[in-house]
């Protein structure tokens, strides 16, 4: 089939005609996704550069500011935290679970096939199967005062650090970190443990034989071979950290104070609390690119060349 | 053989260390649930005298019954019509290959890392002049858009990949272009649509944004929409909450055990094709 495919591409009419189905026939195969995808994604984005313009509280006349609401996102101490908060979720969201999954991966690499990696395919895949808002509430009362990890804690002799993880100024942003990257963790783990038996054994052998040890490998061979797949966990996890909400809404709010909140929970309160459409636009819009402008290069860096 | 025999092991404590950890907070959910309603319990201590009702009172405050019948309209409405779309696009996409495509598909592929707090805003004042705020519509049809990037995405990747042959035979045996399309790709794309389906009936149900944002009333939510107001109005009762998180978690978690096989192959193509 994929022999065809280059031979095809040049006589793309030809190859239609040979379906006798005129392009404009095709056209309406897909219109209707055009169409819902056109009313409920395009056009808002419009609007949102559109509304990103203007000083508007949603209900009275709107007002034209150029970029003063961009000036406001990037310059106004509060705002910018969330963008750099987003960021800093990053360390949590992506690089643990990715270098986490990595190490854990390629030691259970060559049990992969036993029935009790069978079952954990399955326990690690819950975290992604459930609400994030449950992961939310769940974790909220674990990282409580009186929850499981302060438990933990006291219990090996560290009772001298227990406290509200996220009540306090200065962990509340790695403790809704430690609940992204659980929910992540699994994900990337079993991604990469797939992409690892796609690896040909002989590679491992032959490594063995000139004497390499289990570090070496996994440099060497396993880390390069996995480019594709570490690509796709790097780009799901940077996403769904600049992209928080769920969890940071039901376990902190943003709070205490500001030390936790993001862009989305900002746009969120900036649009629907405190009527302020024109910032709140201004922030989704950097949101929006800054997801782009992260996303590609890291698909472009992660791209399997070789094919 | 020493050296791989000490690997295996150290592979299996580490496996069942992780197990481990991805499932205390469930148990930590569950024995807290078991404490008697408005006590402050501490972690794991499995209380002297279980009070399983709160599970009834938590299914009675929270309205499950009518919770689970909202999401799954909420399904019902998202999930048939998100595939019917996507396959017809990816059919004239990948196989029929219209001229523009590229600029199509280009188009759909610009939505798939958009961030839904993007175009919340927006969206809410769209549906509002529409008069769909506080209805189920209001979470439907934004939902079908928001998820036509990777359906058409992964629909046209099952596509692209159809061998033209089959196309050209049933044409030579006199099927136009509809039964070609119905009789021959649609059962054909059965795996591909499966998937696809499990994917999208997670999202839907899991979708808490556009819940918050569009629909006051929480018994018109997704599921996961209607835990934020069950956390909003019960949240100092820390064992009713955890009883009611868990009833709202069973729903998937249960359709999750039963077709877990499809559903972890759904979710590792999702994110290698994403």
């Amino acid at each position: 089939m994929a022999r065809r495919t280059p031979k095809t591409r040049g006589t793309v009419p030809a190859r239609a005609a040979g379906l006798r189905t005129p392009s404009w026939v095709g056209w309406l195969f897909v219109a209707p996704a055009l169409a819902v995808y056109a009313v409920f994604v395009l056009r808002p984005i419009v609007l949102t550069f559109q509304y990103s313009v203007y000083r508007w509280d949603g209900i009275g006349s709107s007002t034209w500011v150029g970029l003063g609401n961009y000036g406001k996102v990037f310059t106004d101490p509060d705002l910018f935290a969330t963008i750099l908060n987003a960021v800093k979720l990053i360390v949590f969201f992506s690089l643990i679970p990715v270098v986490l999954g990595l190490v854990i991966a390629s030691t259970i690499r060559r049990i992969a096939a036993s029935r009790l990696a069978l079952a954990a395919r399955t326990v690690l895949f819950l975290p992604q199967v459930i609400p994030l808002v449950a992961a939310g509430i769940t974790w909220s009362w674990l990282l409580s005062s009186t929850g499981l990890v302060n438990q933990l804690l006291s219990h090996i002799g560290l009772g001298g650090v227990t406290r509200a993880w996220l009540g306090d100024f200065s962990t509340a942003l790695p403790a809704v970190g430690v609940i992204g990257a659980w929910v992540l963790l699994g994900l990337c783990t079993i991604l990469l443990l797939s992409g690892m038996s796609k690896i040909d054994p002989a590679l491992y052998e032959a490594a063995r034989m000139d004497g390499a040890g289990p570090i070496r490998e996994f440099v060497s061979i396993t880390v390069p071979s996995l480019r594709q797949e570490i690509g796709v966990c790097v780009t799901v996890t940077v996403i769904a950290a600049l992209a928080s909400f769920d969890i940071v809404y039901v376990a902190t709010q943003g709070g205490p104070g500001n030390a936790t909140m993001v862009p989305g929970l900002e746009i969120y309160y900036l649009a629907f609390s405190e009527r302020q459409v024109g910032t709140a636009s201004a922030l989704a819009v950097v949101l929006m690119v800054l997801v782009i402008v992260v996303a590609i290069p890291i698909q472009w860096l992660t791209k399997d060349r070789t094919s | 053989m020493i050296v791989g025999r000490g690997e295996t092991w150290s592979g299996r404590v580490l496996l069942v260390l992780l197990m481990a950890a991805t499932l205390m907070p469930f148990a930590s959910l569950f024995v807290t649930a078991l404490h008697p309603p408005g006590s402050y319990p501490s972690g794991l201590d499995w209380p002297a005298d279980p009070h399983w009702g709160n599970f009834v009172a938590a299914f009675q405050a929270a309205r499950m019954g009518e919770l689970v019948k909202s999401s799954t309209l909420i399904v019902l409405g998202v999930v048939p019509v998100s595939l019917l779309l996507a396959t017809l696009a990816g059919f004239a996409i990948g196989h029929l290959r219209i001229a523009g495509r590229n600029v199509v598909f280009l188009t759909f592929v610009l939505g798939l890392t958009l961030p839904f707090e993007g175009i919340i805003t927006p969206l809410y004042y769209q549906v509002r002049d529409m008069g769909l705020l506080n209805t189920r519509w209001a979470i439907i049809l934004p939902l079908i858009g928001l998820f036509m990037p990777f359906a058409v995405f992964w629909m046209r990747a099952h596509f692209v990949n159809m061998p033209d042959e089959l196309s050209e035979s049933a044409r030579m045996d006199g099927a136009n272009l509809w039964q070609l399309f119905w009789r021959i790709h649609v059962p054909l794309a059965m795996p591909a649509l499966s998937s696809l389906a499990i994917l999208l009936f997670l999202w839907t149900w899991n979708q808490f944004l556009l819940a918050i944002v569009l629909v006051d009333d929480p018994l018109k939510r997704t599921m996961s929409g209607a835990l934020g107001a069950f956390q909003g109005q019960w949240g100092t009762d820390i064992p009713l909450l955890c009883a009611g998180s868990l009833l709202i978690l069973t729903p998937t978690l249960a359709i999750f055990l039963i077709f877990q096989r499809r559903f972890v192959t759904a979710l590792l193509q999702g994110s290698l094709k994403g």
